[in-house]
């Protein structure tokens, strides 16, 4: 044996080796987060995040963190005809009719008196305005010759109160106070979303949770053709201000969306797979076929799915579904073929040996092996794709993906938009609670593929 | 049928128990068939509905399906020339596009892998926190892209920014949880040895657990790579920033700019099978051993 011989040159092999892999361990060390840092360093400059930083909105973040947890009622007189209007929200559906007013508002002689709480109050009247602001005085506003006459309580305007020849604008704690020739206008922001639940024109609207469990038990019907819960159930669905209805049905589509897509890829991706399988096709040029095939219908991608369906099949669910369907079929494809490529052979071979035939070893020897493994994978991307579904929905013009952008986009609803987010976070997380469910019950505790 | 106790080949055993087995074969047959049928039920009526609620119906949709391609190929075709100068001219935004992906999946990853260390029973700074920062992951999961990019694209304006947090976000939650479950099965070994030499919790899990579970993380980091590519892009679309918004453009421009919608899915569908690939070919070298 010669090893004896060569003992020192191999150990002094080693040695150089491992001081090589140490020296390239120390290089990799440093080299990695340096690549790391340049690359972010050029993200940074690339994404102009500085100029980001002082382009940032910051008025339109409070407006939607206040928004989130309140909202505002305005307060409006049309100063060419004299007539006052409350309405919620400032939207149409959102008035108070004729003779109905919030208890802040009193309309005496057309003097219009607004109690902004904590000892603000606005005055409306025909010579003008009247602003009362607590520990610091009144602001009146009057018209003169074309012209607005601001007094102020001493000489100079501080930096909440902005006047010009042909507007006033007041903001305080208490609210928002406007006026120009044409209109003055009070906002008043309080907490809660208004109408949630009725709208103005509801008998039940302004009534406790007490009055309400009453008038639906034992309460004397309201309407005479229908018991009392359904005619509130009926305004709750319908409520103008909120569309309830409408959201449960755009919530529902989304879900439908993500069912009819993954489902239908499943079934359509199950037969399939066998073929795209190395041991279980019946040729190559099929394999290699549908392989490419599933590749492509990936590669495509979802986004250039959706755009190309929704020509064909106009906005909708269904589109939805289709785009989601033609993407995961590539994947199911791909994911079911390769775990039937993974199975164990050994559970066939004992179906084969009692004489079974080919679809016989296919149903006993190969399906409960792979049933588990598709199961689990359908289900999480079933979940995954309810959240598909929404950003999808917005673009083919369905589910609450589109209410979402569409409550977005006026950018002013942004209670709306709250309460869509809240709605589609419950909607993911029921998802994923019931695939986990469907997952223990169908296929026992396993982890995600 | 474990309970069943087989004396020795009694016959009238063997036929009790071929019996409960046939029974019970019966009725799983029974079952399964009601879910199956179930199943059908829901979706020739979820079909339904969807169809009905289409704007288009889906056997007069499926007649069109290939006439906006092939309109959007003619014209791509006719104008072949431009293709060069368009793919050059995209290119950007494509970048734009792959730099959302790769820096929202490395934030993602960071602050996945602190929030999965403090969420990995064993390995935990506050065991008693466990179920917080797991519900913190659960609700970064559940929220969609979408609704975090349009917020933010109200308050920072357009610009790959939003899409690039909104991505980040959603993949901590998702991240977070896949690295806890492989933490989960990490030999705690050596973190005991280097808290037997007094290494603080950072140089444990430093030291101890990121080594071995560096090439299961890194996998699930390339195939989320992959996915916020995808992410990126139909965000690009419905909000700002990255090739599809450009696509976007384009397709509103309608006939007359297909050559630019041309030019965009082949970049889209070259970039997205090249990721794809090189992925699944990392994956299988980490995973499966080198």
């Amino acid at each position: 044996m010669t090893s004896t011989d060569t003992a020192p040159l191999a150990a002094s092999n080693l040695q150089l080796i491992v001081l090589k892999g140490f020296n390239r361990k120390q290089v990799t060390a440093f080299a990695v987060p340096a690549v790391i840092l340049l690359y972010l360093t050029y993200v940074f400059f690339a994404f102009d995040i500085y100029g980001i930083a002082a382009r940032a909105r910051l008025d339109n973040a409070a407006i939607l963190v206040s928004d989130f947890w309140s909202h505002k009622t305005h307060v409006t007189r049309d100063n060419r005809i004299n007539e006052v209007t409350v309405a919620i929200e400032g939207e149409n559906k959102g008035t108070y009719p004729e003779g109905m007013l919030p208890d802040w508002v009193t309309m005496v002689d057309g003097v219009t008196r607004i109690d902004l709480d904590k000892g603000h109050e606005v005055i409306f009247d025909a010579d003008g305005a009247r602003y009362m602001v607590p520990g610091y005085g009144v602001v009146d506003i009057s018209p003169q010759a074309g012209k607005l006459s601001l007094v102020l309580p001493d000489g100079g305007v501080p930096d909440w109160i902005n006047a010009s020849d042909t507007r006033v604008a007041v903001t305080t704690e208490q609210g928002r106070f406007s006026y120009t020739r044409n209109r003055t206008e009070v906002f008043k922001y309080q907490a809660g979303w208004e109408l949630f639940f009725f709208t103005l024109d509801s008998p039940f609207y302004g009534k406790s949770f007490v009055e309400l469990v009453q008038l639906a038990t034992i309460g004397e019907r309201i309407d005479p053709a229908r018991s009392n819960i359904s005619a509130m159930a009926d305004g709750f669905w319908t409520n103008a201000m909120w569309r309830h209805g409408d959201v449960a049905w755009a919530l529902f589509e989304t879900v439908l969306m993500a069912f009819l897509g993954t489902m239908g890829a499943a079934m359509i991706a199950f037969p399939l797979a066998f073929f795209a399988a190395t041991n279980f096709t019946p040729s190559r040029p099929i394999l290699f076929t549908l392989r490419r095939i599933f590749d492509f219908l990936r590669g495509v991608d979802g986004l250039i799915w959706t755009i190309i369906l929704s020509r064909a099949f106009g906005p909708g669910p269904m589109t939805g579904a289709l785009a989601i369907l033609l993407t995961d079929t590539g994947t199911f494809g791909k994911t079911f073929s390769e775990a039937l490529e993974n199975i164990d052979a050994k559970q066939v071979e004992g179906v084969q040996s009692t004489g079974a035939s080919r679809m016989q070893q296919a149903r006993f020897g190969v399906i409960p092996q792979v049933t588990p493994v598709f199961l689990s994978q359908v289900l999480y991307y079933f979940e995954s794709n309810t959240r598909s579904a929404t950003v999808i929905g917005a673009i083919v013009g369905g589910g609450i993906g589109l209410l979402l952008t569409q409550a977005i986009s006026t950018q002013k609803d942004w209670e709306e938009v709250s309460y869509y987010i809240i709605l589609i976070v419950l909607m993911v997380m029921a998802m994923d609670t019931l695939s986990g469910w469907l997952r223990s019950r169908l296929i026992g505790r396993t982890g995600h593929p | 049928m474990s309970d069943m106790t087989t004396h020795h080949g009694g016959a009238a055993a063997s036929i009790a128990i071929r019996d409960n087995y046939l029974a019970m074969a019966r009725r799983k047959q029974m079952y399964g068939g009601i879910l199956l049928v179930i199943f059908i039920a829901m979706m020739a009526s979820g079909f339904h509905l969807a169809d009905s609620r289409n704007a288009g119906g889906f056997w007069n949709g499926i007649s069109q399906v290939f006439e906006f391609p092939s309109e959007v190929l003619t014209e791509g075709a006719a104008k072949a020339a431009n293709l060069p100068g368009l793919l050059a001219e995209f290119l950007p935004s494509l970048i734009e596009t792959l730099n959302i992906a790769a820096v929202s999946t490395f934030i993602g990853a960071v602050f996945g892998t602190i929030l999965a260390l403090l969420s990995t029973r064993g390995l935990a700074r506050w065991p008693r926190l466990i179920p917080l920062f797991r519900r913190m992951m659960d609700g970064m999961r559940a929220i969609p892209e979408i609704v975090i990019a349009l917020v933010l694209i109200f308050i920072l304006g357009g610009g790959p920014v939003p899409a690039m947090i909104a991505i980040a976000f959603h993949t901590t939650g998702a991240l977070g949880k896949l690295f806890s479950e492989v933490a989960e099965n990490a030999d705690l070994k050596p973190v005991e040895g280097l808290s037997s030499v007094g290494a603080s919790w950072i140089q444990k899990m430093w030291l101890g657990v990121i080594p071995q579970v560096a090439p299961n993380w890194l996998s699930y980091a390339l195939l989320r790579f992959e996915i916020n590519i995808r992410a990126s892009a139909i965000l690009g679309f419905v909000g700002s920033g990255g090739i599809g918004h450009d696509l976007r453009l384009a397709m509103q421009w309608g006939q007359g700019k297909y050559d630019q919608v041309v030019a965009i899915f082949i970049l889209l569908f070259v970039t997205i099978v090249f990721f794809d690939q090189l992925s699944s070919h990392y994956r299988n070298r980490m995973v499966k051993g080198r």
